[in-house]
């Protein structure tokens, strides 16, 4: 399939940077890259492509992490068992909010507060109840064995969110070619006409909502086994919120490559704006704010955007200019 | 006898006080253009949406190939094959015109290659061959009512349901999308029309019925219509009809 190719390159070409260094700082940083790449491709899922912009992801990413750390702590599972329960529980939160927003057909800012909201209860009462361990968190205990989903290097680890990266591309990437995907783009585009069209709007929200919260879960579960910690202002609070639609806006909403490029650029910022401002508290949320309100002015259809521009003025585009024939009417 | 493909019966939709349609009754025949006129406010719109299953009626039923469809939601009628087209043109406007015709032949075709390829037979049909991958919202007014309709028939419907398709467009506009109709009934399509341009209307529907005040106030053939003094009364006033005769006969 068209653009399958472009991603299989992409992320075999990244993954060959754990053998060409070995540096922790390196490695770190590409990590925390691709996680926030992977939370911000589940954002894209249902607010480029659907429309449906969120403010509370952090409860997709929360569930993730707190199922898959609590399941091995308190109940013994296997990690990488726990990791793919993580994922489900994930899902199931986002369909039961889905359910609950779309069927009393809450819209635009009103479903973004509705989302903030969720994630701020999921927050609270997980900073009060026992089995998250309240307002200690929960700890993972250290256990370095690869059934364990731990590992002495930082590679594996590396290679495993990439993966996650790699399959959250692909996926999106199918999507888009399917009837879903296009459903999905005509409810954002037109709630109304794809209804008369013969489109359950409400189904394909729904059916987007889940995918995404699963997509953003698994962000959620690799975070508690790379960190092997979670706490209520960690796992549910608003700065992953902000960093699922702050890469995909930032890279180019509602595209495939956009929350790879977007996480790639803000988090290169945010190291720069530390080095520059020796680690002030709360600098970097100034410099992704700058950011923000420069692509929106400048380049609404973000970091991807400018490169197809860049590409069609360097390789003129094959069709013919279009007559002028039938010209806009705004 | 005729098969009747949609009947409303005895339709009223109450707005608080207003009363905005009356009992309204009418049927729409199999492979026929049925034309809905009438002035402004006489609950064209209002009957249109209470078809399509955008509103529900206060009082009466809508009873199409024989269910009753009063309070189905626009998508599922859609799957049975009734279909709508808005007054005001509603585009994807982010989308070309191929891939926005496709979002409506989805609706039969799962696979997205079938789909674009039927999109674009569907826009030779009406017109739009030339500008199928250009963006939806680069089109004049002509353009977007024309994809509308692309859009539409692209569901493969039975019963077409075409809110002012004419309106906003300029007489030779007018002139080139009539035969595009035409070809569209000619398919086996049933339509029924909400259309205030009466020469396409006089040229188009096989009957033609007229709404005034929420009420059908006349139903027949459109030249029976358009000499029908309720019907002249409903648009020109009361009184109209009788001094329309009186200068007519002057001038024989």
């Amino acid at each position: 399939m068209k653009g399958l190719a472009s991603i299989l390159v992409a992320v075999t070409l990244l993954g060959t940077v754990p053998l060409i260094t070995s540096s922790n700082v390196v490695l770190n940083f590409l990590v925390v890259v691709f996680l926030i790449a992977l939370v911000g491709q589940g954002w894209n899922l249902l607010g480029g492509y659907g429309g449906q912009y969120s403010f509370g992801h952090a409860a997709f990413f929360g569930t993730g992490a707190y199922v898959t750390a609590i399941l091995q702590v308190r109940y013994g599972i296997n990690a990488w068992l726990g990791f793919c329960i993580g994922i489900a529980a994930g899902a199931l939160i986002g369909t039961v909010i889905g359910a609950l927003s779309f069927r009393s057909r809450l819209k635009g800012s009103y479903f973004a507060l509705v989302t903030l909201a969720f994630a701020e209860v999921l927050r609270i009462m997980a900073s009060v109840a026992p089995i998250t361990g309240a307002g200690v968190g929960t700890l993972i205990k250290l256990d370095l064995r690869p059934e364990a989903f731990q590992f002495q290097s930082r590679a594996p680890f590396y290679w495993i969110v990439l993966g996650l990266v790699g399959v959250s591309l692909m996926l999106i990437r199918v999507i888009e070619d399917s009837r879903f995907g296009a459903y999905l783009v005509a409810v954002r585009e037109n709630e109304d006409a794809a209804q008369a069209l013969g489109v359950n709007t409400t189904i394909v929200k729904l059916g987007a909502m889940t995918i995404s919260a699963a997509i953003t879960a698994a962000g959620g579960c690799f975070y508690a086994q790379y960190f092997l910690f979670v706490d209520a202002a960690i796992a549910y609070g608003p700065w992953i919120s902000i960093e699922a639609l702050l890469a995909p806006i930032i890279g180019g909403i509602g595209t495939v490559f956009g929350p790879l490029l977007g996480a790639l650029v803000v988090k290169t910022l945010g190291e720069f704006a530390k080095l520059a401002t020796g680690d002030a508290p709360g600098l970097d949320l100034v410099i992704y704010g700058c950011v923000l309100v420069l692509v929106v002015a400048v380049a609404p259809r973000g970091v991807a955007g400018i490169l197809s521009d860049l590409r069609h003025r360097l390789l003129p585009p094959k069709t013919a200019v279009p007559t002028s024939l039938e010209r806009g009417s705004g | 006898m005729v098969e009747r493909l949609l009947r409303v019966e005895h339709v009223s939709k109450r707005f608080g006080g207003l009363l905005a349609l009356d009992r309204a009754s009418f049927a729409a025949e199999v492979g026929r253009i049925t034309a809905l006129i009438g002035p402004n406010g006489a609950g064209k719109t209002t009957l249109f949406s209470i078809i399509s299953g955008n509103l529900l009626p206060s009082e009466g039923s809508i009873v199409y190939d024989g269910a009753n469809i009063e309070g189905e939601p626009p998508h599922r009628l859609a799957r049975r094959g009734m279909v709508r087209t808005f007054q005001i043109a509603q585009p994807f406007t982010g989308l070309t015109v191929r891939e926005n015709i496709a979002v409506g032949a989805h609706l039969s075709r799962p696979a997205r290659a079938d789909a674009l390829a039927a999109a674009g037979d569907v826009a030779r049909e009406v017109g739009l061959g030339e500008l199928l991958d250009r963006p939806a919202a680069t089109l004049t007014v002509a353009g977007r009512k024309r994809l509308e309709l692309a859009r539409a028939l692209a569901t493969e419907p039975r019963l077409l349901l075409l809110d002012e398709v004419l309106a906003g467009l300029n007489p030779s506009e007018i002139r080139d999308m009539v035969p595009v109709i035409r070809t569209v009934r000619n398919r086996g399509i049933t339509i029924v029309m909400i259309e205030h341009v009466m020469q396409a209307v006089i040229s188009l529907a096989e009957r033609v019925v007229v709404l005034s005040e929420g009420r059908v106030i006349a139903e027949g053939p459109p030249e029976a219509i358009a000499r029908d003094p309720h019907v002249v009364e409903a648009y020109l006033g009361h009184g109209a009809a009788a001094r329309m005769m009186a200068t007519g006969t002057a001038h024989a």
